[in-house]
């Protein structure tokens, strides 16, 4: 029996748009520790949502969100839970506003109190981990679409967080950049939600699969083995598919 | 993003740290802004030339940018020398010339060109973020320095999205000419643009939110004045010490 309490805890959360009809997320519950999990569901069923809900950049109607026991109320506790909560927008535009990439990775660790000596440190040591060796004085906006998600993951690297929330990470990456991603989520000794449509993706970073339905988050039951029609160029050479 | 061509360098204007040159571009513009006679403001734009040359500018973009200034003084001289002034006139042809007009014409040149040379000289060597974070260490109240640094940062973002939307409407046939189709495709293109910049802002409001922001930008290199610095202090103040005792006297002459 675990006795400590969960990294992160949902009770009972509802959320409705604001001035629309009907909810959202309808009484979510839902814990995390260790694990590595993956959301599916189509468009507009709420996914992003579920993850602005957690960072408090939405407010819910009901519910609470707990992190290691204690309820999140105050600021303060949504600095610390933002600082321990790593997330990765969908789009990295968004998250990238520094002239520099050093700036950029270096902003977090700044705000949390590091001196620019220490930040500078971190942030160099981050880019390093991520295979970004030299990229420091790059302009953020002149890097390609692959770069800048792997930045971007970078500056939430740099503020050491114990959890990742990725939202659609491999989305429009060329396979080598999917793969990288792959290889640095998977040697990360962190626990993460991904929200993807990309079942592969899931596949390879992914040991549980929940999806959202009428309101509900539910876990998807674990893999079955199925076969389904499938194309892709030079298909008709003997090849290995992604397990 | 915006260029900041005279920014880069390594002359001893772009090595001052900024705090030192705002203090000096405050000193010397006020000065030459407030004075009221021709000879001061020609000193004044004579020695700002001076200290422009040391900084090396690019000439063909120096004289891009003095061209854009100087046109708004081309209007000062078109309209001022008719219109100005009570004193003697010079009869050409039909025209009644100002004597008056034209000294003021003069003085506004002088002074405009004079203080022109001065921001190049010295704030424009210096990156627009670290003379944002100059003018916090300075005192400026931390809101307005912030205001300074993202309305710098926003027009950037603004400029993006209303490339990326022009470029969505010309790839799909849009000629702009004089019809009320052109017009109505540009209010649109501005209205969108002011929409998507304002979302976008708010998205990386919060990413910034999400990484401890709270209201207080924190530089990643924070120069220290060094003796170097002081020295040049020194000698910027004293320049704005000698053109202000110059309009002293020839004031009292």
């Amino acid at each position: 029996m675990n006795t400590n309490p969960p990294l992160l805890e949902l009770r009972n959360l509802t959320y409705s748009y604001p001035g629309q009809k009907g909810s959202l997320l309808q009484n979510i519950n839902f814990t995390i520790s260790k694990e590595r999990i993956g959301f599916i569901g189509p468009n507009g069923s709420g996914k992003t949502t579920l993850f602005q809900i957690i960072m408090g950049l939405l407010q819910v109607d009901e519910g609470e969100i707990l992190l290691h026991g204690t309820t999140i109320e105050t600021d303060k506790d949504l600095f610390t839970l933002r600082k321990k909560l790593g997330f990765l927008f969908q789009n990295s535009d968004d998250q990238l506003f520094s002239p520099t990439v050093l700036e950029d990775v270096a902003f977090g660790p700044l705000n949390h109190g590091a001196t620019p000596a220490e930040a500078r440190n971190i942030s160099i040591q981050t880019l390093e981990k991520l295979g970004l060796k030299g990229f420091e004085d790059r302009i953020t906006h002149r890097l390609s679409g692959g770069e800048k998600k792997l930045v971007a993951l970078a500056t939430i690297l740099s503020m050491k967080p114990e959890m990742l929330l990725l939202d659609e990470p491999s989305n429009n990456l060329d396979p080598a950049t999917r793969e990288r991603l792959i290889k640095i989520l998977r040697s990360q000794d962190l626990p993460h939600i991904i929200i993807s449509h990309d079942l592969d993706f899931l596949a390879s970073t992914c040991a549980q699969l929940y999806t959202i339905q009428d309101q509900q988050l539910i876990r998807c039951k674990a893999k079955q083995i199925h076969s389904h029609e499938h194309i892709h160029p030079y298909g008709d050479q003997p090849h290995q598919h992604g397990t | 993003m915006i260029d900041e061509p005279f920014a880069t360098g390594s002359t001893l204007f772009h090595k001052r740290d900024p705090k030192i040159k705002i203090i000096g571009t405050t000193a010397i513009s006020m000065v030459l802004a407030l004075c009221t006679s021709i000879p001061v403001a020609a000193t004044g734009c004579i020695i700002t030339a001076i200290l422009l040359s040391f900084s090396r500018p690019n000439f063909k973009l120096l004289s891009r940018r003095l061209i854009q200034v100087n046109i708004f003084t081309l209007f000062i001289w078109i309209t001022l020398p008719l219109t100005y002034g009570k004193g003697e006139t010079i009869q050409l042809s039909f025209l009644n010339i100002h004597l008056d007009g034209i000294r003021m014409a003069a003085l506004i040149s002088l002074k405009t060109n004079g203080i022109l040379f001065c921001f190049l000289a010295l704030l424009a060597t210096s990156s627009t973020s670290s003379l944002g974070h100059g003018l916090e260490k300075l005192g400026v109240p931390r809101k307005l320095s912030f205001l300074f640094l993202f309305t710098y940062r926003q027009l950037f973002v603004i400029h993006q999205e209303y490339l990326r939307l022009q470029r969505a409407a010309k790839l799909r046939g849009f000629t702009p000419n004089n019809s009320l189709h052109t017009y109505q495709t540009y209010s649109h293109l501005f209205g969108m643009t002011l929409v998507k910049s304002w979302n976008r802002g708010e998205r990386i409001h919060q990413a910034m939110i999400l990484r401890g922001f709270n209201g207080r930008l924190i530089p990643l290199t924070q120069p220290q004045p060094g003796k170097a610095d002081y020295y040049f202090l020194f000698v910027m103040l004293l320049i704005s010490l000698f053109l202000a005792g110059l309009s002293f006297v020839s004031v009292s002459q």
